[in-house]
């Protein structure tokens, strides 16, 4: 969560600094959500993330270089300069590549699921995330209900953080809470608070595990309040006063410190300790990532196929 | 043994089934019922767990199809009607079509599309849209013309790295018959002489190659002997073949069952007009539908799109030329 937070940050401040090909795009408010679901789920799972998603990445396992070279446009990211940012991914390792279509990402986890089942892995689980804006998407409702109809392990957490770019909720579905939406489609559904970590965990934790012991696809609706605008470049002028002074407006990250040193589990310089350790961590990969070469356009093969002596023999004549 | 293009489609399935655990098909009423058109009759007793019906749901058929690449498997996905595909668009040209790209993880997916026009089928029921996925990079499109392309050409799609939109015609179905399957075929990205001739090419694909080799037997009752060239695939698209036939006859016409605007015949004439202008003895000729939805009735749909009369009537022009 405090190393999203400090990454994103970094990520922010080289963008404002013209460093970054591309956008950044902040989960700022919401990595207790995004922190839970990367924390609940194993090696060996399938993780299809949103752009709001960088703590449940981490979380998850991907490196944080992986988001620096994506960012700085390092030849040696996982996507080699071909796609960028938020869109990276690796997918061999679980770790799905978004594409850009909001709700498109569900369906792929479900048949990640599917193939696993034929093969006769029955413990991975598979999560997608997206926000309230998403599932007014065709691809959103289309993927729940194969996935209810299959009957996957799949946790789909909807992070409703109050606006869809600028769109508020009440122009983006008209029901009166989105966790009715899981019971439509004859899905378990939760609702937890995405202000508070504890919550969360419990909650995303709770789903995950129900998905592993073959309870079918499980819904997490989060409600929460974006802390920033939808991009880098989005000053965000259209949250409302009201919504920001609401308990739903509180940040996540100074909820989870504010718990642990009521606990006792961990003292303010403590945590001033581990975000100096994360920035520490970050500024070593953006060295690192600096240094590094970016794409050559003379040495991209210019190839869409895997199978390249069809591409090389007959599509060439297309340069 | 007789058997129809659809049985080779059927046939191909079943070898591919029988001969790599990591296939399987996924369509609407593909398990019990067969498919709308029978192509996957009875293979869900000899594959249990691998003939699975969906839920009408193009878009969440197509991602999980490629989730399931992703991990491995390979995919057929069956759409009932190749006009619904549009539903699954975004997944197939934006997921499937970019992954291997982006990520280095191939997505070796087989989309069967059933395509093309029959009598009293309509707009929604008859479109050609081989041209669309064409156009995008990453997507290899098949466009069978006869029952042993339909059979290895299936093989090969599912054999194949890459997402194939295999473009089956449904007035194919029933109507071609073969004695056996082939053993082997040329390969995909090879268009084929369909039929030998000195004085004009007409390049085809699909059902279009029949109606070609029918004008090319009128036009041989008038002395005149067309060539006529089957593209197999429209991509990757063997301009070397279409050239060279040129370079016998001097003159091209390239016909299509879709619309005119841009597509394949437009590919087809810009290629060979820009590559080998000189072998050219008149303005390379296109022959397309109309450019108006599909009709319903069969008078109109007969008039619609071309056929051996109209292909025969362009090329005497083109001769004349
Ligand atoms: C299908 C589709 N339409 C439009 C867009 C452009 N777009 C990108 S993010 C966004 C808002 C998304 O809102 P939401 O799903 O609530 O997620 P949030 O950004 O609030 O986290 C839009 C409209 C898109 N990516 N995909």
């Amino acid at each position: 969560m405090l190393l999203a937070r400090v990454l994103d940050g970094r990520m922010a401040s080289l963008y404002r600094a013209g460093k970054i090909y591309g956008g950044v795009f902040l989960g700022k408010g919401q990595e207790a959500l995004s922190a839970s679901l990367g924390l609940s789920l194993r090696k060996g799972d399938v993780f299809g993330p949103l752009i709001r998603d960088l703590a449940g990445r981490l979380a998850f396992g991907e490196p944080v270089l992986d988001v620096v070279r994506t960012h700085l446009g390092s030849a040696l990211g996982p996507m080699q300069g071909r796609d960028g940012n938020v869109h990276r991914g690796r997918p061999r390792e679980g770790l799905l590549a978004m594409i850009s279509h909001l709700g498109a990402m569900i369906s792929v986890v479900n048949g990640a699921l599917m193939a696993r089942r034929m093969k006769g892995d029955r413990m991975a689980v598979g999560a997608a995330s997206v926000g309230e804006g998403a599932t007014s998407t065709g691809s959103f409702h289309e993927a729940i209900n194969q996935a209810a109809v299959e009957k996957l392990p799949l946790v789909l957490v909807v992070a409703n953080n109050q606006y869809a770019y600028s769109t508020p909720t009440s122009r983006q579905f008209a029901c009166a809470d989105l966790l009715e939406r899981a019971s439509g489609y004859g899905v378990q559904g939760t609702t937890v608070d995405g202000t508070d970590l504890s919550d969360c965990l419990k909650g995303v934790g709770h789903a995950v595990e129900e998905a592993r012991r073959g309870r079918g696809p499980q819904m997490v609706i989060a409600r929460l309040l974006r802390l920033c605008g939808h991009g880098e470049h989005d000053d965000a002028g259209y949250i409302e006063e009201p919504l920001k002074a609401s308990p739903l407006g509180r940040d996540c990250l100074q909820v989870a410190q504010d718990f642990l040193a009521r606990q006792g589990w961990a003292f303010e310089h403590e945590i001033r300790n581990w975000r100096r350790e994360a920035e520490a961590q970050v500024e070593k990969a953006v060295e690192e990532a600096s240094r590094e070469p970016g794409p050559d356009p003379y040495r991209e093969d210019w190839c869409a196929l895997a199978s390249k002596h069809l591409s090389q023999v007959y599509l060439q004549p297309l340069g | 043994m007789s058997l129809t293009y659809l049985d080779a489609i059927r046939e191909a399935q079943r070898k591919a089934l029988a001969t790599d655990p990591r296939v399987y098909i996924y369509g609407q009423d593909v398990g019990e019922f067969g498919g709308a058109f029978k192509a996957t009759r009875h293979l869900i007793k000899e594959f249990p767990g691998r003939v699975l019906d969906s839920p009408i749901s193009e878009d969440a058929m197509v991602g999980s199809a490629i989730g399931a690449a992703i991990e491995g498997q390979r995919p057929i996905v069956e759409m009932q009607f190749a006009d619904f595909s549009t539903v699954g668009l975004n997944q197939i040209v934006n997921q499937a079509a970019t992954l291997h790209w982006r990520t280095q993880v191939p997505c070796p997916v087989t989309f069967r599309l059933p395509c093309g026009g029959t009598a009293g089928s309509g707009p929604f029921h008859s479109q050609m849209l081989e041209a669309l996925y064409a156009h995008f990079p990453g997507l290899i499109v098949m466009t069978p013309a006869t029952v042993e392309d339909a059979y290895s050409m299936l093989l090969e799609a599912v054999a194949i790295e890459d997402p194939v939109v295999f473009c089956e015609h449904k007035f194919l179905y029933y109507h071609l018959k073969a004695d056996a399957l082939p053993a082997a075929a040329l390969p995909s990205g090879k268009a084929r002489i369909a039929r030998p001739g000195r004085d004009v090419t007409v390049v085809a694909y699909s059902a279009m190659v029949h109606e070609a080799l029918a004008a090319a037997a009128a036009l041989a009752r008038e002395g005149w002997e067309a060539e006529v060239v089957d593209l197999r695939t429209v991509k990757p698209l063997d301009t070397d073949t279409m050239i060279a036939s040129v370079a016998r006859t001097g003159r091209l016409l390239a016909v299509g069952e879709a619309w005119p605007w841009g597509g394949v015949t437009a590919e087809v004439v810009a290629r060979v007009a820009s590559e080998a202008f000189e072998l050219l003895d008149a303005p390379p000729q296109r022959l397309n539908a109309k450019d108006t939805p599909v009709p319903f009735h069969p008078d109109l749909w007969t008039a619609h799109r071309p056929t051996a009369e109209s292909i025969a009537a362009a090329a005497r022009r083109l001769l004349q030329l």
